[in-house]
This record gives C-alpha cells, structure tokens and sequence, in this order.
C-alpha cells in the first residue's frame, strides 16, 4: 500500500513569518500588526511585504517612529480586547519601549491583583552579521528573558518561524519574539499545512552522545555546522535548540547533559551576565554530579559589535569557535 | 611506627573496601579508637584501633578494595619521630598588624598544588562502586579523570541506585554459605538436647521488670546469655578456637549472639565480657547491638572476637535448634522457644514453662560427656535467676 507524502512546499524564515502573519490575521478579526514601516514600506525586513494591500490600513499600521508609543499602544489594544502584533525593527530599538515592556505588559497583570491580562505579542529583530553596527546589531534577549510575567520565543527554523506566533496569540499574556536577522533568508521546505508548534519546550535538533551544544535562534545553524565538523573528527556532539529562552526548558538541559556529561553553551549575547550564564549555572545547580569536563560559553565578544566585516565575524560565536570549545571539554 | 592493617573480620573474609575515616592525620589515637569503617561482606564495620599513638597518613585511597593484612594507615608511636612537613604547604607572608589600613600589596602566592583532577561524575561512580582511582590515567581536560576513564564494568551498571553504606544481603549470602561450608566440612559436631525448666526464671524476671518501663526491662534473651557466659567457667573446652590443628582456649567470656537480619541473613556479633557485665548492662549491650546491627554498622572486635555463639529462637520460633559451629569456635549453644508444658514436679503433674536448650559442639575439643554437664550447668543457673 502506498502511503500519500504529506505535501511539502519550499519557502524562506521570512515567507513562512509572513504566512503566519496571515494566517492570524484571517482568523482573528481582533487581530492586527503595527510597527515602523511595516505598511507601506512592507517592513524593513520585508516580512509584511503585500500585507497591506491584502488587509487594508486598518489592520496593517504604519506608526509614528516612537517605540514607546506604540508598543504602548499596543498594550492598550490588547487591555482592550484586541489581538495585536507589534514590530519593533531591531532589539536595540527596542530600549526605547522597555518602559512599556517591563512596568506595564509584563507588570499589569500583577498590579491589577489578577484583573487585567495583556495579550499583547512583541516580534523584533535580532543579532548581528548583517553588517548594521553596533547599534543595529547586538543580541538582547537574554535581558528580556530575566523578566517575570514575560515569555520569550526564539525560532531558529522555519517549522518555528510559521508557528510560533500562532501558539504566541493564543497566550493570554504578553509574548516576545525574536527573529535573528541572519534567518531571513533561509530557505527551506515544511509541510503545506505547517501550523501553530508547541512552545515552552526545548528541542534536540541533532542527538549525539559526547557533548551537548545548546543554544538558540541564530546560533543554531552554527551549532549544528559545528557538530558536522565534530562528527568528522568521531565527536558526536548533541544540539540543543533552547526555543523559549523564558521559561527554560531545564528537563530538556538537564537530560541531555546528564547523558552527554559535558556542554557547551553558545549565545549571540555578550558573556557576563548571559543567558548562556543562566543556563551554566542551572546545569551547575542541578548536573553537576554528572559532569565530566566544566561547562563552556561561546558567546559575542565584550565589545559593541563591529561594523567591519572581518571584525563583527570575529566578535560573534562561529562554528569553529563552537568547535573548540566542544574538543576542549573532550580534552582535545 | 606501626601499621593499621585491614583485619580480618571472620574466617572467609579476604578483603574489604575503606569507606571512612574517622580519624584523621595527626589524630591522636587510643587502643580501641575507632578508626575506620571497612565494607565487608558482613556490612560496614568500624575498624579499631590496638596501638596507641598518633595517626600519621593513610595508606589507602577511600573506596579502595584491599586484602586482609594490607597497611591503612601508620599509626605513630610514643617517642617515635613526626615525619617533615608536607612539602606543598604554603605559608602566606604575614602583614604586620600596626598596619591595618595599608593598602594591600600585591602578592604573588603560588596556587596551592592542584591534586588529581577528577571529575564530579566519575567521583559520584567511583564512590557508587567503591573503586579506586589509583593508577587511572586521565583523558579528560587537563588530564582529569573522568568517567570514561574508570573501568568498563562500573560504568556499565550505572546508573543505579547509590549504594548505601551497610549490609549487602547477597555478599552477607556468601559469606554465611562459606563459613557454613566450612565448619561443615571440617567440625565433627556433636549434638546434645535438654530441657530447662523456666517457669522460676520467668516469675522473677516478671517481677523484675513490674515497675520498668519497656525499654528498661530485662528479656529472657539477656538471662540465658548470661547463664552460658557463667557456665562457661567451668566449661573452658567450649570457650575457644580451633586453629591450625590445635585447641586455644579463650580466658575472656565474648558471647556471638546471633542476630537476624530482616530481609534475610544474619550475623553473630559479639557481647564482650559477657560474664562480667550485669544483668541490666548485658541487656544494654544486647539492644545496642541489634540496633547497630540492622543499621548494618558493626565494629570489627565485636565480628571476630565471639569465643562461642549462643542463638535464641524468641518468641516464635520452633520448640529447638541444632546448630551450626562457626568456625574456628568449637562449640553453640541453642535456644528453642519456650512453651507451656505439663511436667511431672513433685509427684504431681503441673504446667510448666518449658524450653529446650541444645548445644552442638567440636568433638576433637570436647565430648558428649563433658557437654551434656555444660547443659546441665546452664539449667542450674537458670533456676537461681537472682544470681545471675
């Protein structure tokens, strides 16, 4: 008996954002995007490209160049009863909005004793390599995953691209999602009904026995280079895409190093006080008798990121570097 | 400078692995110190001292398997002289202290000399399995043991349950099947069987203990105990080892009291100087020894000192049982369970309190004869409780 392959469709990270921008917007009329230059310009990334023309104004905002305004906006909305989508262009932009994010979407529902949830999803772009400069280019989401009342989704593949934001609207409560502006443009085939995923769990995107490489969202396709060169050398390292960066996912962490025994944890984010610092100290917390090498970082260089092109490579995680660092735990 | 050496613990035991140390270089140690806790077969045994002096530095790695006579530890005698400093100590310079608020100077102070690196999972298996990591050599980073490094056999049981100090009922199997074995094998048993009339010893140990609390109160156990230990001075030909083809009689009463271990086994540790101690003092030491026995923590003396063993069957049992001579003692005396029974007394028949006492003893030490008045002796002392 012949089994019918699912059908598969070939598609990029950006299309498959942008369809799942679709897919919410036509089945939720409470639903909406707004952001800078995400209407008429078709976003600066150009995720929302042919949005406006297909939902009208109304419902694909182009906004004053104010991040505290219309994340701030946003949150009203979502306190209002709507479902929106608020761009913010980059991570660093999105400073000028860290007021609204952290005392008021992440806070309210708190302050209200319970009254007031904030519906509210936040995508940005994130990380380096684009050769934007240091103040385009820098990898924050591990600031925004130390915040309480905040979930912070990190997709690294297309799968994640088309369905996070779906599980994301569903939250009653505010969501950030980063997109690494090196993921763009990858290109790839998913299934033609791809939908919502699963979020709030970590996933092996490689299993291996001899080292655990966790990290997220741009890092992944270094990681995963890394441990194709590993494999080379009979290392068979295991990568772990952490997928939510808050709440950790600490049973997948946890599991895989304790079979593994050693780890390396790659972040865009700059070392000291790291998401990857969170995630030594939880496997230090609850692994540590099943380690057989010190835990190893690889993350960005303390410095902004550069604007030239052989620097800013230089100042950010790299499959060799992931490399090293996993033969270093080996000993090797 | 003496030696600390692994003891051996029963006639069958070969080896044991150090887990412990309750002393430490430079400790000052009296005979009968604990020093030690060794696994045997027979669970963890704290292992004394029999020289008095200073402990001066282990021998052996903890987690270690080593033979029986193996060195642990030097034990420094009185006069002898102390061993030079260890080398690596470091000494910090120190800050004069008129001089509190001086900035701090910047002092080069070498690192401590790092030991063996080990890694934290293979300490956690190495400790699981009591395995040494002598002679390991490390492929981790920096030349680190790591678990790869340890030996195949333990890595392939892991993971399990970390093993918890104390008896390991299957070793505890062995090492009963060999003792057995043995006294089977090369004893020439002989058994005799006698009835001891209780009734009188059981009024006055109900009177005894009408105004104790439980804990206080004496048990028949500590009463016959004592009666064999008493016996026993007129009976030197049961009290004793037989070794290397010759009788020693032993002048010190240690009387091995069986115990059962719940979920199986048993062990006959000893009540030293059972003769010697009160009633109430022996009763004690019975209870101390049963609670460290199911604890599974016995001291090395208490394994191979018993001169004899004495095994009471309590309350429910059967009405006797021969038992099996552990050797190199020469002889166990057995106590079945009492019951009521009608007993001629008098002339008149009567319910008595009955118990059954057998003794199994070493033909090339002693004979029938001589073990059947043993028994006797016994049973006269139970029917004068007060001198007990």
């Amino acid at each position: 008996m012949n089994e019918i392959a699912p059908a598969r469709i070939k598609t990029t990270y950006r299309e498959a954002v942008r369809a799942a921008i679709r897919d919410a917007l036509t089945a939720d009329p409470k639903a909406f995007l707004m952001g800078e230059d995400v209407g008429h310009y078709g976003g600066c990334y150009a995720v929302s490209k042919g949005l406006l023309a297909e939902f009208g104004p109304e419902r694909i905002r182009d906004t004053p160049l104010s991040e505290s305004a219309f994340v701030g906006a946003g949150i009203g909305a979502a306190l209002n009863g709507m479902r929106p989508i608020v761009e913010v262009m980059t991570v660093n932009f999105s400073l000028l909005a860290l007021d609204q994010i952290l005392n008021n979407a992440a806070t309210l529902l708190h302050m209200s004793g319970g009254q007031f949830n904030v519906p509210l999803v936040i995508r940005m772009a994130t990380g380096a390599g684009r050769q934007l400069a240091a103040q385009h280019s820098h990898s924050l989401e591990g600031w925004y995953a130390h915040i309480p009342g905040l979930k912070v989704l990190a997709p690294a593949t297309i799968e994640d691209a088309r369905g996070m934001l779906l599980g994301a609207l569903k939250d009653p409560n505010p969501v950030l999602i980063f997109e690494h502006v090196m993921l763009y443009n990858m290109e790839g085939e998913i299934a033609a009904d791809a939908g919502a995923v699963e979020t709030g769990k970590a996933a092996i995107r490689r299993p291996g026995r001899d080292v655990t490489l966790i990290t997220y969202g741009g890092s992944l396709a270094k990681a995963m280079a890394a441990a194709e060169t590993l494999a080379k050398e009979r290392i068979e390292a295991e990568v772990i895409d952490l997928r939510t960066l808050r709440p950790l996912d600490t049973a997948t962490i946890i599991g895989s190093v304790a079979r593994t025994r050693r780890a390396v944890v790659v972040d865009e984010g700059w070392k000291t006080g790291s998401l990857a610092a969170e995630v030594t100290a939880t496997i230090m917390e609850q692994a540590f008798w099943e380690l057989d090498a010190p835990v190893a970082r690889v993350c960005s260089a303390e410095v902004p990121i550069p604007y030239p092109r052989h620097l800013e490579q230089a100042a950010l995680p790299q499959p060799e570097s992931i490399a090293a660092a996993a033969r270093a735990t080996l000993g090797r | 400078m003496g030696e600390f050496v692994m003891p051996s613990l029963g006639a069958d035991m070969d080896a044991g692995t150090l887990t412990e140390w309750l002393k430490h270089p430079g400790d000052a140690i009296k005979r009968g110190d604990v020093i030690a806790v060794v696994e045997t077969q027979k669970g963890a045994i704290e292992i004394e001292a029999f020289e008095e002096g200073v402990l001066d530095r282990p021998l052996v790695e903890l987690g270690t398997k080593v033979p029986v006579g193996t060195p642990l530890a030097f034990i420094r005698t009185a006069g002898a002289p102390a061993p030079s400093p260890v080398p690596s100590e470091i000494k910090l310079p120190e800050t004069p202290a008129t001089k509190p608020v001086a900035p701090p100077i910047a002092v080069s102070v070498a690192p401590p000399a790092i030991g063996r690196r080990v890694s934290p999972a293979a300490r956690k298996i190495a400790a699981e399995h009591g395995l040494s990591l002598e002679g390991l050599k490390g492929t981790g980073p920096g030349g680190a043991i790591i678990s790869t490094d340890l030996p195949q056999a333990a890595r392939a049981a892991e993971p399990r349950a970390a093993k918890k100090p104390g008896i390991d009922l299957g070793e505890m199997r062995k090492a009963i099947a060999a003792a057995m074995a043995r006294s089977k094998r090369e004893i020439p048993h002989y058994y005799l069987s006698h009835p001891i009339d209780l009734t009188t010893a059981q009024q006055w140990l109900a009177d005894i203990n009408a105004g104790r609390e439980p804990p206080e109160r004496i048990l028949l156990a500590a009463l016959l105990s004592k009666a064999v230990a008493l016996a026993l001075h007129a009976f030197p030909e049961m009290n004793g080892f037989y070794q290397d083809g010759a009788f020693r009689p032993s002048r010190p009463i240690h009387l091995g009291t069986a115990i059962a271990i719940r979920g199986g086994g048993l062990v006959a540790p000893a009540i030293r100087d059972a003769d010697t101690l009160t009633l109430d003092g022996l009763m004690a030491a019975l209870r101390d020894l049963v609670a460290r026995t199911r604890a599974g923590r016995l001291r090395s003396s208490e394994l191979f000192d018993p001169t004899i063993t004495v095994s009471s069957l309590g309350e429910r049992g059967v009405e006797r049982l021969y038992g099996v001579i552990y050797p190199p003692q020469v002889a166990i005396i057995g106590f079945g369970t009492p019951a009521p029974l009608p007993r001629v007394v008098d002339g008149k028949v009567e319910p008595r309190l009955m118990m059954t006492a057998t003794l199994a003893a070493d033909h090339r030490v002693s004979d029938g004869h001589r073990g059947a008045l043993f028994l006797l002796e016994i049973e006269r002392r139970l029917q004068q409780p007060d001198t007990l």
